[in-house]
């Protein structure tokens, strides 16, 4: 299936949460997806029965200075295409739904956007830190992040 | 459905044997987690009932040193010290994503000393692999032979860069320089040798009694459950799932070559445990063999780097490419503004999507199993913890 055959299915149904799409000229082809729909989208996509996309190859997050984002890498094995998802929200109020009931390998990669970039997914059985220690400071991969001068009486900067 | 050893130790008795439970911390600094991972482990009695990771003890910044950088060139030597028994192919996946980010076609000879340099590495990371997991299972000579198979690959590597463990080979277009001379001669002689003691220590481990006993039906992975947690790599195949990214989509010249995808057929124990995601590993060697004598034999001549800009400024856009790598899919997914330097690059390592299964196909083990189970992984933790 073509990126276009399946923009037009997500189009379909949910008119109103697809806000971009690019095609033509992206090394991957994305569609961008209100965050509040995120998890129905994915839901969607999964369980059609032409689409499929079983395998969640990446979830990251992305900070584009103001805003915050996340990317679904998705592939289908049954069919064998892909389709990039993408969502935006404000820094102030990061929240989005989580997709882990969907692909459980979800969990681990949405901790690590929550531990680097502080994105909340909401409904998360367990978001807690991942790579960092638990009482660390902010979310270093955020651009207008600052090194702490101190951890815990040890100096940060080298 | 398989019986759990908790179910049988339920049912013989007629009444439930639960006790209270306790709660036991494995690593950070322990033989069997191969590297620092620690695990806490709820048990009852020697029975697992949960299974908590705690990963971050090896976490470099990786993906925060990218965005640092003062060109593309210069993620390569982090990106060998992400997973440092497969360096070759972390770099592989990186100036595969880098060139689909940047539209460039290199040489094709450049595409076959990469699928060597591939294939190579991927049987260096499998030795270790087997190895160290022979070695958990108290079998310590496999190690041995396993390892002195290896040091011929890393001499075959170091003859080329000049590096054994960390190689900054491959770059983006091409290569750092050519083969060296005679190169081609030492590759084939040692597959041949390689042939030989390859079967020999499959006769010494994986068909062993004791080694059969302590591995078939433990830490069954069912398929549907492989796919939902995105495993790839051995760990997929040996579920059941015949799906490999070189064959399926392909990102260098593999559909050249003859060779087969090996998908765990359960001839010991089940589809899915962990016999079988070690008996995937050491046929996928076989396979790499054959494809490294295809691609010395049909070598072809050529430039080994594309003319690209000193200072590579992409259009602005993103672009996620992967590679399968002896643990499975090895990805990276890198985003690029109107500047020289990566905006975000983000690694989807293969042994971390693994490893988040590990609480799922643990439960009910005995604690013995869970270092069979953890073994069977192959986690690299440089990889996990980035």
């Amino acid at each position: 299936m073509t990126a276009q055959e399946i923009h037009d299915i997500i189009k379909a149904q949910f008119s109103d949460a697809v806000l971009e799409v690019k095609i033509e000229g992206a090394r991957d082809p994305f569609i961008k997806i209100l965050p509040e729909k995120i998890k129905d989208v994915a839901q969607f996509v999964r369980d059609h029965a032409q689409m499929k996309f079983d395998y969640l190859m990446c979830l990251s997050g992305v900070d584009y200075k103001g805003k915050l984002g996340v990317v679904y890498h998705l592939y289908s094995l049954t069919h064998g295409h892909k389709i990039v998802l993408k969502v935006e929200v404000s820094t102030d109020t990061p929240n989005v739904p989580s997709v882990e009931s969907i692909w459980k390998s979800a969990n681990w990669h949405e901790r690590e956007a929550f531990d680097l970039f502080g994105i909340h997914f909401e409904g998360h059985s367990d978001l807690r830190r991942i790579l960092l220690p638990d009482d660390w400071e902010g979310h270093p991969l955020r651009k207008d992040y600052e090194v702490p001068e101190f951890y815990n009486g040890m100096k940060v900067p080298y | 459905m398989i019986k759990t050893t908790l179910d049988i130790a339920r049912t013989s008795t007629g009444k439930s044997l639960r006790t209270e439970e306790m709660v036991v911390n494995m690593g950070p600094q322990h033989p069997s987690t191969h590297g620092v991972l620690r695990l806490e482990v709820v048990l009852d009695g020697e029975i697992v009932v949960d299974v908590i990771p705690h990963i971050g003890y090896l976490h470099r910044c990786f993906e925060k040193h990218c965005e640092h950088m003062t060109s593309y060139q210069q993620v390569i030597p982090y990106v060998d010290r992400m997973d440092y028994v497969a360096a070759m192919t972390n770099e592989m996946a990186y100036v595969v994503a880098a060139e689909k980010l940047l539209k460039i076609e290199v040489p094709e000879r450049v595409h076959y000393i990469r699928i060597i340099m591939a294939e190579l590495q991927r049987i260096a990371s499998h030795l270790i692999a087997i190895g160290t997991f022979g070695i958990d299972m108290g079998a310590f000579t496999p190690f041995l032979y396993y390892f002195r198979d290896r040091e011929k690959i890393l001499d075959l590597f170091e003859m080329t860069c000049g590096a054994r463990l960390l190689y900054n080979y491959m770059w983006i277009g091409g290569l750092s320089h050519d083969l060296p001379p005679q190169f081609v001669e030492k590759a084939k002689q040692f597959c041949v040798d390689f042939k030989k003691t390859m079967k020999e220590v499959n006769d010494l481990l994986n068909y062993n009694e004791i080694f059969i006993k302590r591995t078939a039906n433990v830490g069954v992975l069912p398929k549907d459950l492989a796919i939902n947690y995105a495993c790839s790599g051995p760990m997929l195949r040996a579920s059941g799932v015949d799906f490999d990214l070189r064959r399926d989509d392909p990102y260098t010249l593999y559909n050249k070559f003859e060779w087969n995808v090996i998908v765990g057929k359960g001839e010991v124990g089940v589809v899915g445990d962990v016999w079988n995601r070690n008996m995937v590993r050491q046929n996928e060697m076989w396979e790499s063999v054959r494809i490294i004598e295809q691609a010395l034999a049909t070598l072809p001549e050529g430039d080994v780097k594309k003319a690209i800009p000193k200072r590579i400024r992409p259009t602005p856009g993103d672009a996620y490419g992967r590679v399968e790598g002896p643990r499975g899919e090895l990805g990276f997914y890198i985003v690029a503004e109107d500047s020289v330097t990566p905006f975000r690059i983000k690694a989807r390592a293969p042994a971390f999507v693994n490893l988040s299964v590990i609480n799922e196909i643990s439960k009910g083990a005995m604690l013995a199993d869970l270092v069979a189970i953890i073994g069977s992984i192959d986690i690299v933790l440089g990889e996990v913890d980035r």
